[in-house]
């Protein structure tokens, strides 16, 4: 990379600081305010840190406002998507390592769903899960993002880079082809699992727009739509808001922070090595 | 011997779940586009009716439906450029700095992106709140003797307020992306231009910036995707207000979709977003093979 002598980069440390501070900024204030009275938080004197730390309004959520069912649903959730993480994986381990009829163009279908917005099958698999009576159950909130095209893909470029010699020594011992791929190839692939786990994991704990379509009853309610329905029905309530958002949030930012060695280093879209 | 039937059984579940659910989905939405499917429709299919081209040549008269374009062209015009440039900039300082610092503040550049996009936009909507006692940005100017900004109720400011949110959020796995191209810069480059006599200006405009192309390609793309698709922002912050300054084009599909219940007027707007869509992919591809010429 290019030379930068001590000073330069002294200028850019403090310059990328400045305004990496101003990116965290909301979580902090969000923090704050969720351990803070809602009274606090309107008053005319304003003080940075809370006057008496609360956790009031977090019992509210739990005691009085449904969070806990909330919390498991977004849990079942969270599990079952993972599900879907090894169907993606068994996906990419096919396309990788087998020839097959067909296969170029599976695949390209695969690649092509890639550009279709959620927005335009929303309406057609709403009215698809409503004519198998799947709305308002856990199967109905998960199937639609079950399997995704950029996961397959993935596995696909991870599985390719691996010698099919590891699987061909299982295959003259006799294993079948589920061993080979339970056995063999599943076991080598822990980086890409890790990274794909993890974004598994986050994007079943956010997961909104089908919890807000296929559920319209509160008992399969998310967080992120119990958190939506707070906006509307507890809109002055600001303390409440942010402890509810920090309960979504921290536990992500901790698994995050704890794992980043993993998550940053999964977007290589050059597939270089 | 390699079973010939066992890559179907491998792929396909997942075949079929984006068949379900990705690909069919699609026709059905075009067939749904040319009916007046409503909820009526819903309970006794035999009241469905074909109404042709009625829904789109409703809707392309609808002014809601014109506003919602005109926001969506708005953050794809000034998000985009923001958005290269912001993460381009911090992957770039990142790269320069090179040690435990710098790899930490990616942590910090990337935290937005992983976060929940409602609690986040709780979040967001607090920090905005007009009153100089709340909102923390209205205090902030209040310092300054500025304000109080109305900014998610003003509608000449609300489409910039959710711009800001969208592109704090966007700049996280862009700068990542980035970062990852710029490892595979080989220094060799770098130290042949400084040989040369060029300056770090001349070497990050001449070496670093033109070796980012491809990226930068891939980060347009699925920015403006992104930007077509602008849902949760608008949905949970504004509801597309005040006076639809911020409804975006996925907002009014779902709102005709999902809360007034017509769905055939729902998925003829679906599928113009999805044209759309297609149509800024293909541009996209054409000005990379011009520039590759």
């Amino acid at each position: 990379m290019i030379n930068v002598d001590k000073k330069t980069k002294l200028v850019i440390g403090i310059v990328l600081a400045v305004w990496g501070a101003m990116t965290i900024v909301p979580f902090f204030w969000m923090i704050l305010a969720a351990f803070k009275t809602n009274a606090e938080i309107v008053a005319v004197d304003q003080n940075l840190l809370p006057e008496q730390w609360t956790f009031e309004n977090f019992s509210i959520l739990f005691e009085r406002l449904n969070f806990d069912v909330y919390f498991i649903n977004t849990v079942i959730i969270t599990v079952l998507s993972f599900i879907g993480l090894f169907l993606n994986a068994m996906a990419g381990f096919a396309f990788a390592h087998y020839d097959f009829k067909g296969k170029e163009f599976l695949f390209l279908m695969v690649l092509a769903t890639m550009m279709i917005p959620g927005q335009v099958t929303m309406i057609p698999v709403y009215l698809i899960l409503n004519q198998i009576g799947l709305t308002n159950t856990y199967l109905g909130i998960v199937l639609p993002s079950l399997t995704s095209a950029f996961g397959i893909f993935l596995f696909r470029q991870f599985f390719s880079s691996i010698s099919e010699e590891f699987f061909e020594a299982a295959r003259l011992d006799g294993a079948s082809e589920f061993y080979v791929f339970f056995r063999v190839a599943l076991p080598l692939s822990t980086p890409i699992l890790a990274v794909q786990g993890i974004l598994t994991f986050i994007g079943g704990w956010n997961s909104f727009l089908w919890p807000l379509i296929i559920a319209n009853d509160q008992r399969y309610y998310t967080l992120s739509v119990g958190l939506q329905l707070l906006q509307g029905q507890h809109a002055s309530n600001h303390a409440l808001q942010m402890a509810g958002a920090a309960f979504m949030v921290i536990p992500i930012l901790i698994i995050f922070i704890a794992l980043q060695k993993y998550i940053l280093t999964g977007f290589d879209i050059s597939g270089g090595k | 011997m390699k079973s010939k039937k066992a890559p179907y059984f491998f792929i396909a579940p997942a075949l079929f779940l984006l068949l379900v659910f990705s690909i069919i989905p699609i026709f059905l939405a075009l067939f749904i586009s040319f009916t007046d499917m409503s909820l009526a429709g819903l309970a006794d299919y035999s009241r469905v009716s074909f109404i042709g081209m009625e829904n789109y040549s409703t809707i392309i008269n609808d002014q809601v439906f014109i506003k919602s374009i005109q926001n969506t062209l708005f953050y794809v015009v000034f998000g985009v450029p923001l958005v290269i440039l912001f993460s381009m900039t911090i992957a770039i300082l990142i790269k320069l700095g090179d040690n435990k610092f710098f790899s930490m503040m990616r942590v910090v550049f990337y935290s937005p992106s992983i976060t929940n996009i409602v609690a986040v936009a709780l979040v967001w909507t607090f920090l905005f709140n007009p009153s100089q006692h709340i909102g923390l940005l209205n205090q902030f100017l209040a310092w300054f003797g500025v304000g109080p900004v109305g900014w998610l109720t003003d509608t000449d400011i609300s489409k910039i307020s959710l711009g800001i949110l969208a592109v704090w959020r966007a700049i996280g796995i862009n700068m990542l992306i980035f970062s990852a191209a710029l490892q595979s810069i080989p220094d060799s480059m770098y130290e042949a231009a400084e040989l040369d006599g060029a300056n770090r200006w001349q070497q990050i405009w001449r070496i670093t910036i033109p070796q980012l192309k491809f990226s930068t390609f891939f980060v347009v793309v699925t920015t403006i995707i992104g930007w077509l698709q602008f849902f949760e922002e608008p949905f949970v912050m504004t509801d597309g207000g005040p006076l639809n300054s911020t409804i975006s084009v996925a907002l009014f599909i779902y709102r005709n979709g999902f809360q007034l219940n017509n769905f055939g007027y729902a998925a003829a707007g679906s599928l113009l977003l999805f044209i759309a869509i297609i149509i800024a992919t293909l541009v996209q591809f054409r000005i990379q093979k011009i520039d590759n010429k």
